[in-house]
């Protein structure tokens, strides 16, 4: 079925078809609607989930953990500051190996106070453990959803899949969706090997764990890690197959023959490709990588995209803070740094706080790693785009 | 006329608020009542949270902060802790002060610390779109309670009163000039004063309550609204379904500042010995 929704509505549609055992939530701009649509489905009773209306995202988030220990399917949707309230719960779902979903709207974490995209609020989160997939557009953002949760359950770890606020969270697009009954058969029940309601074999959640097993817990988390990449190609083939729409790790747009390229997430790389077609008409050789799995970090799928191109231009919707410049860069760099031949690289920090970013400036761009290529040198590898006083 | 100018951000208007919202009656009177106390603008800061209620203090000319959703209280109690001559006033809601930030108001309350909190209450997440929040009433509607609302409802000034604020009062954006006596009142008070004010949100409570619009709103609190003099003589029968306004409680007990300096003087004086 074809439809005309917003991200937000795409995405409770998906969580509709998904029909949880349990969501809890709270409300937050730009996310809100999508739990809130999602509420009318619960009232109404066309799913069987049960709401819980929390004080606040740290109860939502631990409602969530609660409820997924007892072998429930479990999801939530939250923004900016509602996540970074969760953040002491996002690392005990991921250590407890609960398979809960987000969906995520990225927003800008005050302060200021802010209600408009950039990717601090996920960036933030990064090191919780959590799988996380950024999307493109709003048929991106259903897609996912959906696939989040199965990739969720089969990797035993939270997952949350990101759409850029107000730019995919409230545009309208063209969505197809999934047949209702196709989406339980594509994701089957969730079988958790243990349960907190199971009275006959009881268990265990949280103990302290200190100096004896902390350790060998920790490390199994991070092997855990280790094997979500095959996870995720085998359920983005299994969607593809199924569904006739197919994803990869890292999206290559016009790669193969490309001299010079853009690195980005999120909505950016949908403005990219239409730069990347216009600049291509002209006879220009531009391509465009998009990371749509940041975590864990696809880091043979993104060596082999990145190595096709001379120069690369990284576009990042945060920093790090760290005087280093955006994260995508320094995942980069680091990838590279056993590479015989490397990109040269220069890192852009833009739209940060919901800044726009046009197709115009983005062909700007392109046109300066041109200029890079021509003279083989970067005058300043990291710099802040379309700010005032640059 | 009253000079609201003197205390206004003119250059921040038009204000974000609904038409028939009640934050600009509760804006005015907050107003009237800091004037009334004659402490000058630059003594006085107001803390806000997250919510319509909040955007308040953008609009006025004080020393002004606003913070994260539900810590308007954490953030007031460090700020007047290591200021102890401002006047701090915190303008929060009903789900910024007794759903996210619950906590910091019963113990602030608790602590009895010099500040007024003004709590706009109108029975739902306004800023996000009308979700259901701790003091919609059990059955009313809202967005994510589009069928009523399962839960029973906060009392915040009964909260206020049981976690020990030695003030505390209700009232409604209808009793707009008792609004301002309430919170003159309460700045004037030592500890922690509390003014509940119901305020009509006509845009996402009224709707899917059927309430009317803000006219019909304000009408509504005029004819259920009872007065707590009254209300001590009335019988239960009689009062059920109105709202109690008035000073509801209003008593004294050590404060927070005076009882941390009288501990420090002492140690101090005894490390001498």
């Amino acid at each position: 079925m074809i439809v005309a929704r917003t991200g937000n509505e795409a995405m409770a549609e998906a969580m509709r078809q998904i029909n949880p055992d349990v969501v809890a939530a709270y409300p937050i701009t730009p996310a809100t609607e999508v739990v809130q649509l999602f509420s009318t489905f619960v009232h109404d009773g066309t799913v069987s989930t049960q709401f819980v209306p929390a004080e606040s995202e740290h109860s939502a988030i631990s409602a969530c953990v609660g409820a997924s220990s007892a072998g429930a399917r479990v999801m939530t949707s939250t923004s900016s500051q509602g996540l970074a309230l969760m953040h002491e719960i996002l690392f005990i779902a991921a250590g407890l190996r609960l398979p809960i979903v987000i969906c995520l709207v990225n927003r800008s974490l005050s302060s200021p106070i802010n209600i408009h995209c950039d990717h601090s609020d996920s960036l933030a989160s990064r090191d919780s453990g959590w799988i996380q997939i950024f999307t493109e557009n709003t048929q991106e953002a259903y897609d996912t959803t959906l696939m989040a949760v199965k990739i969720a359950e089969k990797a035993l770890l939270p997952a949350m899949v990101t759409t850029d606020g107000f730019i995919i969270s409230h545009g309208m697009e063209r969505v197809e969706l999934v047949g209702d009954a196709e989406v339980p058969k594509f994701l089957g029940e969730r079988k958790a090997k243990t349960s907190l309601l199971d009275v006959d074999n009881p268990i265990t959640l949280g103990a302290l764990d200190l100096q004896d097993y902390f350790f060998e817990h920790k490390r199994s988390e991070i092997d855990a890690m280790n094997h979500v990449l095959p996870i995720i190609d085998e359920v983005q083939k299994e969607f593809g197959k199924k569904f006739g729409r197919n994803y990869n790790t890292v999206d290559e747009y016009k790669m193969d023959d490309a001299e010079v390229a853009i690195l980005a997430m999120g909505s950016t790389g949908g403005t990219g490709k239409v730069a990347v077609d216009r600049l291509r008409e002209q006879g220009k050789k531009v391509g465009l990588i998009r990371c749509r799995v940041y975590r864990p970090f696809p880091k043979g799928a993104m060596l082999k995209a990145v190595s096709k191109v001379k120069v690369l231009g990284i576009m990042d919707r945060a920093d790090t803070m760290s005087t280093l410049g955006g994260h995508l860069y320094n995942e980069c760099r680091s990838i590279l740094y056993d590479s015989e031949e490397r990109p040269i690289m220069k890192n852009y920090i833009y739209g940060l706080g919901g800044r726009d970013i046009s197709i115009e400036e983005i062909e700007d761009i392109y046109a300066e790693l041109f200029n890079i290529q021509k003279s083989g040198e970067v005058d300043k590898e990291i710099v802040y785009y379309g700010v005032r006083g640059e | 006329m009253f000079p609201y100018d003197k205390y206004l951000r003119r250059d921040k208007f038009p204000h974000i608020w609904c038409t028939g919202c009640g934050c600009g009656i509760v804006l005015k009177a907050l107003l009237r009542a800091i004037e009334r106390s004659k402490i000058p603008k630059d003594d006085v800061a107001i803390v806000s949270g997250i919510g319509c209620s909040s955007r308040t203090p953008g609009y006025l000319d004080f020393n002004t902060l606003h913070t994260t959703h539900g810590r308007a209280i954490a953030f007031a109690t460090g700020l007047k802790l290591a200021k102890r001559k401002l006047k701090v006033i915190v303008v929060t809601g009903d789900g910024d002060a007794t759903a996210i930030g619950g906590n910091h108001f019963i113990h602030a309350a608790r602590r009895n610390l010099d500040m007024t909190v003004i709590i706009y209450n109108n029975y739902i997440y306004g800023m996000t779109g009308g979700q259901v929040s701790p003091t919609t009433p059990a059955g009313k509607r809202s967005t994510t309670s589009p069928h009523g609302n399962v839960e029973p409802a906060f009392d915040i000034s009964g909260l206020a009163i049981a976690a020990g604020a030695p003030f505390v009062a209700r009232t409604t954006c209808y009793h707009a000039v008792q609004l301002d006596k309430y919170i003159n009142k309460g700045i004037m008070k030592k500890g922690f004063s509390v003014v509940e004010v119901l305020t009509p949100c006509p845009t996402y409570y009224a709707r899917p309550n059927r309430l009317g619009n803000a006219v019909e709103m304000l009408e509504w609190y005029k004819n259920n609204s009872i007065q707590i003099e009254v209300a001590r003589n009335t019988s239960d029968e009689e009062k059920a379904g109105k709202i109690t306004i008035g000073i509801l409680h209003d008593s004294d007990r050590p404060e927070f500042c005076d009882v941390y300096s009288q501990l420090s003087a002492r140690v101090r004086e005894a490390n001498k010995e």
